[in-house]
């Protein structure tokens, strides 16, 4: 213990260097900036961005990196809540109840409470990360494609179950999404599926494309067919920029159950920090007193999803820092900086390099701190951003969205692409089908295959594997459980209905 | 009269550009050079670019610029380099896969390695590893061929992706023991090594950049190296030829190649600079921390590299076919 708090006094002493916390402020900065701005991913931005870092101080150039990839998730709920458009896949969920809640004038609450519950989750996972790094490495290790798959499984449940209405509907989006990630080269042989010989389909259509059209496009399509006066209604009803006594009471729990989902998903390679957010809402929704609320823009819908995705942005620095292995493509670049500096990153980096792991460590807390300073000001003027009369404010919107697509693979096909997924959207809309889950399925729906099939060539084909195996067994009794709740209602409804007649 | 005219008009245009590409010729460069690398950020081949060209870019008075073009397996970047306009301004990191396994790999390939680039020089190789989980019974690399050769199709190898380096270097090693292990692709070496570290696969293939923490770590196993001589990095890994298994020599190459017809002077220059960098100790020092095997005189220079680029086509495309 006493070894924890040393190290810890000696990463602050880095991390409060002036250079690095300028490098901190700057990460924190640019990470808020891509988050809000829709399109621009995080990926995208310190692939950007890497090359400048390598005249840096190693240390710094990390600190900064890490600081926009954690700044990115604050700043990634801005646009779910304001304009319906998720800025990374992990703030889809945001979306739902989030942009009800500005909608109905709480934006500035929503907000708030977005960038409360982000810096207390990431104060929690980064003392998790420094007191727990090590021994949590040991259970990622343990997860192997069978228990990838039937984590993927369970996430996609929760899609099943965050669903407003109908359940059938809700599936279909899910296999739906599951087609859509199916498109491009296939992870065995390389041939391609459904990509009709267009080069720009063979890897796959990107998740900012799905996203931008089927939440921003199809949302800025159904206003425009409103009537002036009922948008008006909806900017002149702002309240109050801060959340109520009663919003913080009510968020309290959940922002403390999302922060521990997030933190244990977040460990996990791949699809963790995504399936945390989805995660956290669906629990809160099940364990809610009114779950026919939830989706209608209730303040717990947004504090768990984003407590949890911010703990698990922290906590996925885990399996970099302790294995040297990158548990996504932000990591991987990561990767990348570490190896320019000539730092090896893997098992030695926290005994041969202390202040580097514990300064990250330590930056990671201050980062957070300047996120919730720059955050809480900027609610008052994002909100009036609201304000601007929409026949102004959605031409930028589009604007934004066009640039931001085009520039992730300076493709036009992509915008083309986002912008069909906007008509696609805008029908969804119309026929009551949610887009929510089938974003989910369509981030998952990757994993999902590779992992099956992995598990399925280790065990030569035997199926058993998903049950013989205890992790995995354990979480596909998790989904049976979820999806049998999930259906009770529609069971009772349907038997009840009966009775009546 | 009219023709007369457009055809003096030409002439006189032809004249003027001649003479232009002779003088681009001499005072070359004048302004930045890009230099294309058909991978992400960060990768094996983008440090190498990173630090060769930065020296490089001393020596020819103007910045090497990187530019990443990724996808389809670096051919992506490979096609934009061929069809960029050969005066020297535009030149490409190849490597292993986009100018050799590509051949094999992709039956709609856009250019042809050995025929529409100019070989500049070969900048520095990453050897490659026979790699195993760390409980596999095996000891060396004897006992290692022993058991893949009992087990054969009971094994499990780990690969990044179908024609990655870790792929085909895999197959080649399979080839050679007449094994056929059951393939699992991940996407990208970070998960295959996880799962190797997690015990989920018996061993794969994979370059020293990403295998030297968890070797100096304990968490995986190495066998051997694909190289002729051992590496500093990993001085206690013997080469496969001291440890018995000679015919797998394999390290996965980066190398500067300039489009088609890019005049000779202007490769020579661009080669001349490569050359210098790699005798530069702060490079060769900054290559070697990383593992990476740095060509010997004999081995760099453009015909050094036609060759290895005509005999890797001729070596990776038989065992690819046979076994995809």
């Amino acid at each position: 213990m006493t070894d924890l708090f040393a190290n810890l006094w000696l990463g602050f002493s880095v991390a409060a260097h002036p250079y690095n916390i300028g490098f901190c402020l700057l990460g924190a900065l640019v990470g808020t900036l891509v988050g809000v701005l829709p399109g621009i991913g995080t990926v995208a931005t310190v692939a950007m961005l890497l090359p400048i870092t390598f005249g840096l101080p190693p240390v710094g150039a990390l600190i900064m990196l890490a600081g926009i990839y954690y700044g990115a998730q604050y700043g990634g709920s801005t646009t779910s809540v304001l304009v319906n458009i998720p800025g990374e896949a992990t703030s889809v969920v945001t979306c739902l109840d989030g942009h009800q809640m500005a909608r109905k004038g709480r934006a500035g609450a929503a907000l708030s409470i977005a960038a409360i519950g982000s810096f207390l989750a990431g104060c929690v996972a980064t003392v998790l990360v420094a007191a727990l790094g090590v021994p949590l490495t040991s259970i990622a290790l343990l997860f192997g494609p069978a228990e990838y798959f039937s984590l993927m499984v369970l996430g996609l449940i929760f899609a099943v179950v965050l669903a407003k209405g109908s359940v059938p509907k809700a599936i279909a989006m899910i296999l739906l999404g599951l087609l859509l990630s199916m498109i491009g080269s296939d992870l065995e042989t390389g041939a391609g599926r459904m990509t009709f010989d267009i080069p720009e389909l063979s890897d796959g259509i990107g998740f900012a494309n799905v996203a931008m059209g089927v939440f921003g496009f199809a949302e800025i399509i159904r206003n425009l067919e409103m009537s002036q006066e009922s948008r008006d209604i909806v900017q002149s009803k702002i309240t109050g920029l801060m959340p109520t006594r009663q919003d913080l009471i009510d968020s309290a729990g959940p922002i403390a159950r999302g922060t521990i989902l997030g933190s244990l998903l977040g460990i996990l390679p791949g699809g963790g920090a995504v399936v945390a957010s989805f995660a956290a809402y669906t629990f809160e929704k099940r364990i809610s007193k009114h779950p026919e609320l939830f989706g209608t823009g209730v303040i717990e819908g947004v504090a768990a999803p984003e407590s949890a995705n911010n703990a698990a942005a922290q906590t996925s620095f885990i399996p970099l820092l302790t294995l040297g292995i990158p548990p996504n493509a932000v990591m991987a670049l990561m990767v990348g900086a570490m190896t320019i500096h000539g730092i090896v990153p893997g098992p030695q980096v926290m005994t041969k390099q202390p202040e580097l792991f514990w300064g990250m460590i330590a930056s990671m807390w201050l980062g957070n701190l300047m996120l919730v300073i720059i955050n809480l000001p900027l609610v008052g003027l994002w909100v009036t951003l609201l304000r601007v009369p929409y026949r102004l404010l959605f031409p930028s919107i589009i604007v934004f969205c066009c640039i931001g697509i085009y520039s992730i693979n300076n493709s036009p096909t992509d915008v083309i692409i986002a912008a069909t997924f906007g008509l696609v959207g805008y029908w969804l809309a119309k026929h009551d089908f949610e887009p929510a889950p089938l974003v989910l399925a369509f981030v998952l729906g990757p994993l999902m295959e590779e992992n099956l099939r992995r598990a399925m060539l280790i065990a030569r084909g035997d199926a058993t594997v998903f049950v013989t195996r205890p992790i995995s067994a354990g979480l596909m009794l998790i989904s049976l459980t979820l999806l049998v709740i999930a259906m009770l209602p529609m069971i009772r409804k349907r038997r009840d209905e009966v009775f009546v007649e | 009269m009219i023709k007369n005219l457009v055809g003096a008009l030409l002439s006189a245009a032809l004249v003027v550009v001649t003479a232009g590409a002779a003088q681009a010729q001499s005072d070359y460069p004048k302004r930045n050079i890009v230099m294309i690398v058909p991978f992400a950020a960060g990768g094996p081949t983008d440090v190498v670019a990173r630090i060769v060209s930065e020296h490089m870019s001393r020596t020819l008075g103007q910045t090497v610029l990187i530019e990443n073009v990724a996808g389809a397996g670096g051919t992506t970047g490979a096609t934009r380099a061929m069809r960029a306009a050969n005066d020297g301004y535009t030149v490409i990191m190849g490597h292993m896969g986009t100018h050799a396994a590509a051949v094999a790999l992709y039956p709609n390939l856009a250019y042809k390695p050995d025929v529409d680039f100019e070989p500049v020089g070969m900048a520095a190789g990453t050897p490659i590893l026979i790699l195993a989980k760390k409980d596999l019974p095996a000891k060396d690399l004897k006992e290692f061929v022993a058991y893949v050769k009992a087990n054969n199709e009971k094994l499990n190898m780990a690969h990044a992706g179908v024609g990655s380096v870790s792929h085909t270097t895999c197959l080649l090693l399979s080839s050679i023991l007449q094994v056929k292990p059951i393939a699992v692709p991940f996407q990208g070496t970070g998960p295959a090594m996880n799962a190797l570290v997690g015990g989920q696969v018996d061993y794969m293939c994979d370059q020293i950049v990403n295998a030297v923490p968890q070797i100096q770590g304990g968490t995986i196993k190495a066998y051997a190296i694909g190289t002729p001589e051992r590496s500093p990095v990993l001085p206690d890994v013997p080469t496969t030829t001291e440890a018995g298994l000679p015919q797998y020599q394999a390290s996965a190459w980066n190398a500067v190649f300039a489009p088609k017809g890019t005049p000779k002077e202007i490769v020579q220059k661009l080669a001349d600079a490569l050359d210098k960098a790699l005798d530069d100790p702060a490079v060769r020092k900054r290559l070697l921390d990383l593992g990476s095997d740095i060509p010997g005189k004999d081995r760099r220079g453009p015909q050094a590299l036609g060759t290895l680029v005509k005999n890797e086509i001729a070596k990776w495309t038989p065992i690819i076919k046979a076994n995809m």
